[in-house]
Order: C-alpha cells, then sequence, then structure tokens
C-alpha cells in the first residue's frame, strides 16, 4: 500500500502540492486526475524519491519512502513515462533489458535479451524491434517499448505518467487495454496520472481529482459520474464554468 | 521605507556583493559536483562500457581535429618565428621556438579549447537532452546513478585520453614547423630534428602532459555539470550547451596560467 499523507512541494512561490493526502491499496489501480500543472507528476516523483518533498509523509508498506536501501526501493518500482523517456544510445532490447544487464538484478546477456523480446511481445511488438533504435519508432511504439521496459523486472508497484499523451484514439485504446491487461495479469499495484478520461475508465480501479494542491474526491472508478463533487464533474464534462479556472 | 537610488554608492556596493556571492556560490557548486565525480569514480558499480564508449568519443574521434589544429600552427609558427627571427638575425632558433611553444603552450592549449568546442558542447547537449526527455529521471528509476553512469565514465575518459591528445598534437604540431622549416624556409632535416629532441626538457613534456590531464578534466567536468543543470525545452539545452563551452574555454585558460606557473616560475 501506498500513503501520501499532507504532503506539500513548492517551487519558489509556486505551492504545487499543498496537503496532498491519498492512499493507494495494494493490488489495486488508482488513477490521478486534474488539470496541467496541479501537481499530478510531482505527486508521482515524489514518491519515487525524485523530488523531494518540503513536508508530509510518503509510506510504501507501512515504511517511509525516503528511508532503507534505495536500490531494493526502486527495484520494486516501474514506471512508463510521458514521452517514454527511451535511453537514445541503446536499441530497443537494451532498453527493455537495463535494469537486467546491471545492477543487483543483472542476469547473463543472453537471458536478459530472452526476456527484453518475451516483453516486446508482451506489450504486441515483435522481435524485429529489438535491435532497433529507439529513434526508428513511431510514438505508439516508443510507449509499448516503455511499457516493457516497465514490466520487465516484473516489479509490485507500477507508475503510468500520462500513457495516452500524443497517441491517436486507437492506439490509446490499446495502450489503455494493454495496461489494465499487465497490471491485473501481474497483480500490481498501480498508479496513473491523465487528463484523458477515456484511460480512467479503462484502467482505474479507483480515481482521484487533484486540484490546487490537494485531492478534493476519490473514490471508485463505478461511482466517479455520480460523485457529486462540483470540480470532478467540471473535469469529466470538459465544462469552462465551474471552481476549476478555466485560464490559469 | 524608501529604496536608495540603482546608482546610489550603497546600491552598486549591494550589486556587487551580490555578484560575488553569485559567483562564490557557482564556484561551490562546481567544486561540490567536481568531487562528487571523483567520488563516483573510485566507488563501485563501474560501468566499463560507458568508459570505452567515452574513450572512444573523447579520444579517438577527436584525433582529425586535433592533428589539423596542431599541424597548422606547427607550420603558422615556424613561418612567423623566421619572420620575426630575421628581424634580429635568430632565424636558426626556428626547430627550438616551434618545440618549446607547441609543448609548454600551444598543444595543451589548443587541444584543450578543440576539445573544450567539440567533447564540452556535445556532452552538454547530450545531457541535458537527456534531463529535458526526462531520461536521467528514467535512469533514477531503473536503479542507476546518474552521476556514475553518465558523468564519472565521460570524465575519467576525458582525464585518460586528453594527455595522449596532446602528446599527439605536440608532435603533429612540430612536424608541421618540420615540414615548412625543410621544405620552404631550407632548413636541413637532420639539423631540425636534433635541435627539436636536444633542446626539449622533461619537465617541458611533463608540462604538456599534466595540463592536458587538467584541461580534459575541465572540458568533461563543465559538460556534464550544466548538462545536469540544464533548464527545460530546447532554450535550456541551448543555454546549457553554450555555457558549458564559455566556462570550459575560460577555465582552460586560467588552469593554463596557474600551471604554466607551477611548472616554469619555480
Amino acid at each position: 500500500m501506498i500513503r501520501l499523507e499532507n504532503v506539500h512541494k513548492a517551487f519558489g512561490d509556486n505551492k504545487v502540492l499543498q496537503g496532498m493526502t491519498l492512499e493507494i491499496p495494494k493490488g489495486s489501480s488508482m488513477v490521478i486526475i486534474g488539470g496541467s500543472g496541479t501537481g499530478k507528476s510531482v505527486a508521482l516523483k515524489s514518491i519515487l524519491g525524485l523530488i523531494k518533498p518540503d513536508s508530509g509523509e510518503i509510506l510504501v508498506d507501512g515504511k517511509p519512502a525516503d528511508s532503507g536501501d534505495r536500490d531494493a526501493f526502486l527495484a520494486r518500482f516501474g514506471m512508463l513515462f510521458q514521452g517514454a523517456a527511451l535511453f537514445d544510445s541503446l536499441p530497443v532490447w537494451q532498453n527493455v533489458a537495463f535494469r537486467l544487464l546491471r545492477g543487483s538484478l543483472k542476469r547473463p546477456v543472453e537471458e536478459a535479451r530472452e526476456i527484453a523480446i518475451e516483453k516486446l511481445r508482451r506489450v504486441g511488438l515483435k522481435a524485429d524491434v529489438a535491435d532497433r533504435l529507439p529513434a526508428e519508432l513511431s510514438g505508439g511504439m516508443q510507449k509499448r517499448v516503455g511499457l516493457a521496459r516497465a514490466i520487465a523486472a516484473e516489479p509490485e508497484i507500477i507508475f503510468f505518467d500520462e500513457p495516452t499523451t500524443g497517441l491517436d484514439p486507437i492506439m490509446s485504446g490499446v495502450i489503455n487495454d494493454l495496461i489494465r491487461e499487465i497490471v491485473v495479469e501481474m497483480g500490481a499495484t498501480a498508479m496513473t496520472i491523465t487528463h484523458d478520461m477515456t484511460s480512467v475508465r479503462a484502467i482505474a480501479d479507483n480515481v482521484a481529482m487533484l486540484h490546487a494542491g490537494v485531492i478534493q474526491w476519490t473514490g471508485p472508478v463505478a461511482e466517479m459520474d455520480q460523485s457529486g463533487d462540483p470540480y470532478m464533474e467540471q473535469f469529466i464534462h470538459g465544462r469552462a464554468e465551474g471552481p476549476i479556472e478555466a485560464v490559469r | 521605507m524608501s529604496h536608495p537610488s540603482p546608482l546610489s554608492p550603497l546600491a552598486l556596493l549591494a550589486r556587487l556583493g551580490q555578484m560575488v556571492l553569485g559567483a562564490l556560490g557557482a564556484v561551490g557548486r562546481v567544486a561540490i559536483f567536481g568531487l562528487s565525480t571523483f567520488s563516483h569514480m573510485v566507488r563501485p558499480p563501474y560501468y566499463p562500457r560507458e568508459v570505452l564508449n567515452a574513450l572512444l568519443q573523447v579520444g579517438w574521434l577527436s584525433l582529425p581535429v586535433v592533428g589539423l589544429t596542431a599541424i597548422f600552427t606547427g607550420g603558422a609558427l615556424a613561418l612567423q618565428i623566421y619572420a620575426g627571427g630575421a628581424r634580429f638575425n635568430a632565424e636558426a632558433v626556428v626547430p627550438q621556438i616551434v618545440a618549446i611553444g607547441m609543448v609548454r603552450e600551444l598543444g595543451p592549449v589548443l587541444v584543450g579549447l578543440m576539445i573544450a568546442a567539440r567533447v564540452t558542447s556535445s556532452i552538454a547537449a547530450e545531457i541535458a537532452t537527456m534531463k529535458v526527455t526526462e531520461q536521467i529521471d528514467a535512469l533514477v528509476t531503473l536503479s542507476t546513478h546518474p552521476m556514475k553512469y553518465l558523468v564519472a565514465p565521460r570524465v575519467l575518459a576525458a582525464l585518460l585520453t586528453v594527455p595522449v591528445l596532446v602528446g599527439v598534437g605536440d608532435i603533429i604540431g612540430i612536424m608541421g614547423g618540420y615540414v615548412v622549416a625543410t621544405q620552404n624556409l631550407g632548413f636541413n632535416p637532420a639539423a631540425y630534428l636534433k635541435n627539436t629532441v636536444d633542446f626539449l626538457e622533461a619537465r617541458d613534456i611533463i608540462s604538456s602532459l599534466v595540463k592536458g590531464a587538467a584541461f580534459g578534466t575541465i572540458a568533461a567536468t563543465m559538460g556534464c555539470y550544466y548538462g545536469m543543470q540544464s533548464g527545460r525545452g530546447a532554450q535550456g539545452v541551448g543555454r546549457a550547451t553554450k555555457g558549458s563551452v564559455e566556462a570550459a574555454a575560460v577555465l582552460i585558460l586560467a588552469a593554463n596560467f596557474v600551471l604554466t606557473g607551477v611548472f616554469f616560475s619555480l
């Protein structure tokens, strides 16, 4: 289980998180929605330790995220970045098997390559993609490679940062379905941040609405449409009028 | 409360103080970055493949530009010394002055500046782009420390290869002077080489190689530092690249002054 308790983070005068509290039960898929610049990515990066919160507590399975062996902590996570964040200089298979080629999870090269190709197949890519460079792939293929890399070491917790941004609706649907299938199949805890309501309905068990640095509403995805929360209603229906200012 | 006029002595003093504090802060950040780099260089895990790749990029692929710079500089130096020496009947000193000029000063400085132009800019742009596209964050989430994986191999490669490049540049520069002197200025080839070898001292060569190691370290460290500190977007990458080359070039020239003093003023 992941728990954020009264987390604050500011960049200069810009107060991004202002007391965010959220709980993500083990094995569930939580999707955080909210407008651009509301701190969704900051929350996610704070859990991973990529950003240090100013105050508050982040617990993973009851232990503070910033304590203990950092490598062992990070080995429990996989992450799909918004732009896939593939390493340009490495072929696709080495991107996927990056964690398996070095560090505590190191495997023999042949075995790591086999696992990479298997993971590429799992996300719908053929083995011949393995030796290509990321720059030779389309945006959708890069996202799939990023997804393959996120699941390569079979992590317990997977983060998805805007997984469908920049993709056409069909490819978005493919990625959403893959995320859902993989999370269920692996029994992983998933945390996704997105603006895309189609993704929310496809991926989420639970939804949280982040606005002005705090969670405005959270609950099961099935209750999202009847939440009665003005922030949720405005966001779901994409209205310009409501408590969320259209010009920010 | 009224603020002093921007041109008042107090306001000017305050601005001067801010600039000095800003400069000291920058020096401190670079020093901490450099110390951290060396600390990561000597502690496992090591990434030998990254070091080999950096050796290739920094050393081997810089050879053409270093060679061309050195040969033209050596040739021009021979022509200048011959023309200048003729004013007081000292044309015969061409081999000695070309050798000492190339080995003590021009070889290390020009190679250092070429490395700043070629390697520092490339490292800064590459790392800055990785930062902007979240590849650095991705490295961290994959349990790989960016200082170990990106910075330490590049600085180590520059520390090892730039002295070699300086040595090669010194030899090619001297050969440039040799070709011009023997083909255009009527010097005897054997006498030219003998004068060159006889005149150079071990201290000249050691200073040249030490300068190479220092300049290589400065060039790679500045590239990595500015890359890691890069701002967002294309403008951030551009600023990081420009800043890294400016800082590396100025620091190389400053370090050259200091090292020349250390080797030849004592």
